[in-house]
């Protein structure tokens, strides 16, 4: 028996990264696990495959965190797979670094159509089914409170909002038990942000730990707020970030 | 779950309430635990029965917080025993005091800082040569340094040192991986906060939150054992709310 033993966590936007390592953390702690993906089928079903091959249950749906419906499909696919659904990690997320000025419409609306809009819709659809004693993770970001990298104005905006949907979202759940927390990482070696390209140097230069975080560090936040003994956190932004913020 | 087999823990002010529940955690997960006390040495002894009957590792130590060298005293004996290194520092003990602002005495106001601050700083100080790559420090900060909740202006000001403490010594020792972080607890019920046990403190309390019940110390000593523990390793310089969502 773990202490995710029963639970089901949908985790968006997992089949790599931050998200996959959170996927198969949660059902190493007993979770049944669905994973949306937008384009890596391949690499949703090695997730899946993996948990599967560990003992745990999981399932990859193709959902695109900027497609209402085909979000609303997926928190709908995961309850009805799964029989409830108690844990909705909002993790899918997008940066497209460059300096703003030079940012397009389309740019712009992809970042606040994933980051933001991705993250209302799913919770609304996730929160209709929601058991008591619940947990909504939303994967923010260090610089959605303190950002000191160029090229990563649009997004760190989003991400800020994220912690605010947080705070009001938590006073409306909490006589549920349910909990609504930001987890907020800060630079995390990813294909997205890989600790052996150009905008590393200053990242770690920027953390108190002298390194990259990695995914695990992440995931390991993440099922600590899952769990029953964060019970009692909640409206609130927890950072790992190796100090960056600090 | 938490693992904290073979570590070496010091929680100070582990007598009761939340330093209490933090030393019975940490040991439950595995760790040697330094249970210190300053006046209470019944309470501290029975805390250590508690986890040996569980099969853990305790001792006791007295040391006053409030003396001037008491956070060097305490630090000769926790080398004394457990040598050269010790992975968990909670920096628990403390002192509240609820006043109004023409109430507050000057002695109050020392020894809030003496013990809030002072104790804490001198402590990591005194333990820095067993402290090392991947111990983790964990102060008490407060729901009051971030919102005025109460009639604790000078309790709330150690606080707030705190939490700066916390991102200076975090960025300081990170070079050395040492970690460095708080947990904020909101009103809890303890010996110390006797808030939530008025009807009034209680509608209050509530009506802070987000999840409309008082916490107990189990609700923060699993943060703090969450925090000691390697899972949290790239957690530094935060200080983390445990406060049922309140006065978001």
């Amino acid at each position: 028996m773990t202490k995710l033993t029963d639970k089901t966590a949908l985790v968006t936007g997992a089949s790599r990264g931050i998200g996959a390592a959170i996927a198969k953390r949660l059902a190493a702690d007993g979770a049944r696990v669905a994973i949306t993906y937008t384009k890596g089928a391949d690499a949703a079903a090695q997730v899946v495959k993996e948990i599967e091959t560990a003992g745990g249950k999981a399932i990859a749906i193709q959902a695109d965190a900027a497609d209402a419906k085909a979000v609303i499909a997926a928190v709908d696919k995961t309850v009805k797979t799964f029989g409830g659904l108690d844990i909705l990690v909002n993790n899918a997320g997008t940066a497209i670094p460059k300096p703003f000025v030079e940012a397009t419409l389309e740019e712009m609306d992809r970042v606040i159509d994933i980051n933001l809009r991705g993250v209302f819709i799913a919770t609304q659809a996730a929160l209709r089914h929601l058991k008591d004693g619940g947990r909504v993770i939303n994967i923010g970001s260090s610089v959605g409170e303190r950002n000191m990298t160029p090229g990563l104005a649009a997004y760190s905006a989003t991400k800020g909002a994220v912690k605010m949907f947080t705070q009001g979202l938590s006073r409306e759940v909490g006589s549920r038990g349910i909990t609504v927390n930001t987890v907020q990482p800060g630079p995390i070696d990813t294909d997205l942000n890989p600790v052996a390209g150009d905008w590393a140097t200053p990242q770690i230069a920027n953390t108190a730990l002298k390194r990259y975080g990695r995914v695990e560090d992440v995931a390991a936040l993440v099922a600590f707020v899952a769990s029953p003994e964060a019970s009692y956190i909640t409206g609130t932004s927890l950072t790992v970030d190796g100090g960056t913020n600090a | 779950m938490t693992n904290l087999s073979g570590k070496t823990a010091l929680v100070t002010g582990a007598s009761r309430g939340i330093g209490r529940a933090s030393a019975l955690a940490l040991a439950r997960a595995g760790a040697q635990v330094l249970v210190h006390y300053s006046s209470s040495p019944g309470q501290a002894e029975s805390v250590v029965a508690d986890i040996r009957e569980f099969g853990g590792r305790a001792e006791a130590l007295k040391a006053d917080m409030a003396a001037v060298d008491g956070a060097h005293q305490l630090a000769r004996q926790v080398e004394a025993i457990v040598g050269s290194r010790l992975d968990v520092l909670v920096a628990n003990a403390g002192i509240s005091n609820y006043a109004a602002i023409e109430n507050t005495s000057i002695e109050d106001f020392d020894r809030l800082f003496a013990v809030n601050v002072r104790a804490p700083f001198f402590l990591v100080q005194q333990l820095l040569p067993i402290l090392g790559e991947g111990s983790s420090v964990i102060f008490l900060s407060s729901l009051a340094a971030h919102a005025a909740v109460g009639t604790l202006s000078a309790y709330a000001a150690t606080k707030g040192a705190i939490d700066t403490l916390v991102k200076h010594f975090a960025t300081e020792l990170g070079p050395r991986g040492i970690r460095v972080n708080a947990v904020a607890p909101g009103v809890v019920e303890t010996d110390m906060s006797s808030f939530a046990k008025t009807e009034q403190g209680r509608a209050a309390t509530l009506g802070l939150q987000a999840l409309k019940r008082v916490a107990g110390p189990d609700d923060i000593a699993g943060a703090i054992a969450f925090l000691a523990s390697d899972a949290a390793r790239w957690v530094t310089g935060d200080t983390l709310r445990v406060d049922g969502g309140s006065k978001l």
